[in-house]
């Protein structure tokens, strides 16, 4: 790895300057992705600026809206903020199924979403919740959906210079309840085959009110399945109604053929995992099982 | 490209070095400092051999840039034992035989002494998840396993003597 410089700013007007004089710059989170990639020799980066000195970048707070995570917060860290556990469990489990319990010390969800891995798992549990993150570039800072990062594996559509500096959750709104769930052959230190992330409100009722559902390792990205969120809206989550989810999540899955599972597995589980994380959803949204 | 000077504190030392850029901290604790428990197994995470607590969070110190411990506390399995006194875990682990080979027990007593440090009482299912991040092609884990169940044990008596 020759000549990378190692930066380690304290604003992010200084990040953001460090990473625009320099096209192939990299922002350094947790590194459990970054540096893996530069040993291996697939990014040659000129420079890795370490975000982990700006103030605000590491750890949770509350503001009017709902919780801000600032993009160096660690995995495990999310585990200690009692309300955001209480708010969005299914996020939080998801960010605490990635690798090991040293690598979740480190690694970090802005740096899951940027490494753009279709089989992020924190991503559709995101995606699910309706998280935004707040991007800092060289024309200030814009607002962008979770889901409008990853563009293909690897890839995002964050622009030379910018950078994902928070993730916003919203606060937990009355009724609602979110859950992900991954295949995976073993239980830790394994990459999803198929993940599914959902979050729905129930009215008083136990009708559903409004649903989101993403998928993980069935595209070249991890996708929000409107329709699948849809077939849910109006209903009490009868059985009807969860067939009809599982179509339309199977419907949405475009996946490939690899080591860790065939298209016709995959299709398969996509349309399980999603119903199983709908009715965890559910449970924790209040319903009467 | 010069070299970076980082001030840290490594087993309570204060510490001083000087590092390329992408300098690994594992890279650094064995080459520069002579620390040569923690082991390079994979590289990239998955194995645990180099494991070493960095402000009381255990981690992979191959995926930790050694110029990002500026500032920072590092503790790794040289300052396990008191001296000559053996840490439980690591008394453990001789009397259970959990270990043939040796090359990944640096990094699984240091994870072992992490998760017993803020759980005294773990179950043998918290035991195995705990120790998830760390490989072992010789014991199949379960003298790994009953060393630190054994060693919490023994800590929770020496925490409340009778």
């Amino acid at each position: 790895m020759p000549s990378t410089a190692f930066h380690a700013p304290d604003t992010v007007e200084d990040a953001v300057a460090l990473l625009s004089a320099d096209p192939t710059a990299r922002p350094l989170g947790g590194g459990t992705d970054l540096i893996v990639q530069m040993r291996s020799g697939r990014l040659s980066p000129g420079a890795v600026v370490d975000l982990k000195r700006i103030e605000g970048m590491s750890g949770v707070r509350r503001d009017d809206e709902g919780f801000v995570i600032g993009a160096a917060t660690p995995c495990t860290a999310l585990k200690a903020d009692a309300a955001l556990v209480a708010a969005w469990p299914g996020v939080v489990e998801a960010a605490n199924l990635i690798g090991s319990v040293q690598v979740r010390n480190r690694a970090t969800m802005a740096g899951n979403l940027c490494n753009a891995s279709p089989a992020a798992d924190s991503v559709p549990a995101l995606v699910a919740a309706g998280a935004v993150c707040v991007v800092a570039g060289p024309s200030g800072l814009r607002e962008v959906p979770v889901e409008a990062v990853p563009v293909a594996p690897g890839k995002t559509s964050l622009a030379s210079g910018e950078f994902v500096a928070e993730i916003r959750l919203p606060a937990k709104p009355a009724g609602g309840g979110d859950a992900y769930l991954r295949s995976t052959p073993r239980t830790e230190m394994d990459i999803a085959v198929v993940g599914a992330g959902v979050s729905l409100v129930l009215d008083g009722e136990g009708t559903c009110t409004s649903a989101r559902i993403a998928l993980g390792a069935v595209g070249p990205t991890v996708v929000l399945v409107e329709e699948a969120g849809a077939a849910l809206v109006g209903t009490k989550l009868d059985d009807d109604a969860l067939a009809a989810m599982s179509k339309a999540v199977q419907a949405a899955s475009n996946p490939i053929d690899d080591k860790r599972g065939t298209v016709s597995y995959r299709k398969a589980m996509a349309g399980v995992l999603a119903r199983r994380a709908v009715l965890i959803a559910a449970s924790r949204a209040g319903a009467k099982a | 490209m010069s070299k970076i000077h980082v001030s840290t504190t490594v087993n309570g030392d204060a510490t001083e070095y000087l590092c390329e850029p992408t300098s690994s901290l594992l890279d650094v604790l064995r080459d520069t400092m002579g620390l040569t428990g923690s082991k390079e197994g994979c590289g990239s995470g998955d194995c645990g051999a180099c494991t070493v607590v960095l402000d009381g969070e255990m981690v992979c110190s191959c995926l930790v840039l050694a110029a990002e411990a500026e500032g920072r506390t590092v503790a790794t399995i040289e300052g396990v034992a008191e001296g000559s006194v053996l840490h439980p875990v690591q008394q453990k682990f001789l009397e259970h035989a959990a270990l043939q080979c040796g090359f990944c027990t640096p990094g699984f007593i240091v994870a072992a002494k992490a998760l017993l440090d803020r759980n005294p009482n773990p179950t043998e299912t918290e035991v195995r998840y705990w120790l998830a991040g760390n490989l072992c092609r010789c014991t199949g884990y379960d003298k790994i396993v009953r060393a630190v169940l054994d060693a919490a044990a023994e800590l929770r008596q020496e925490r409340t003597p009778a």
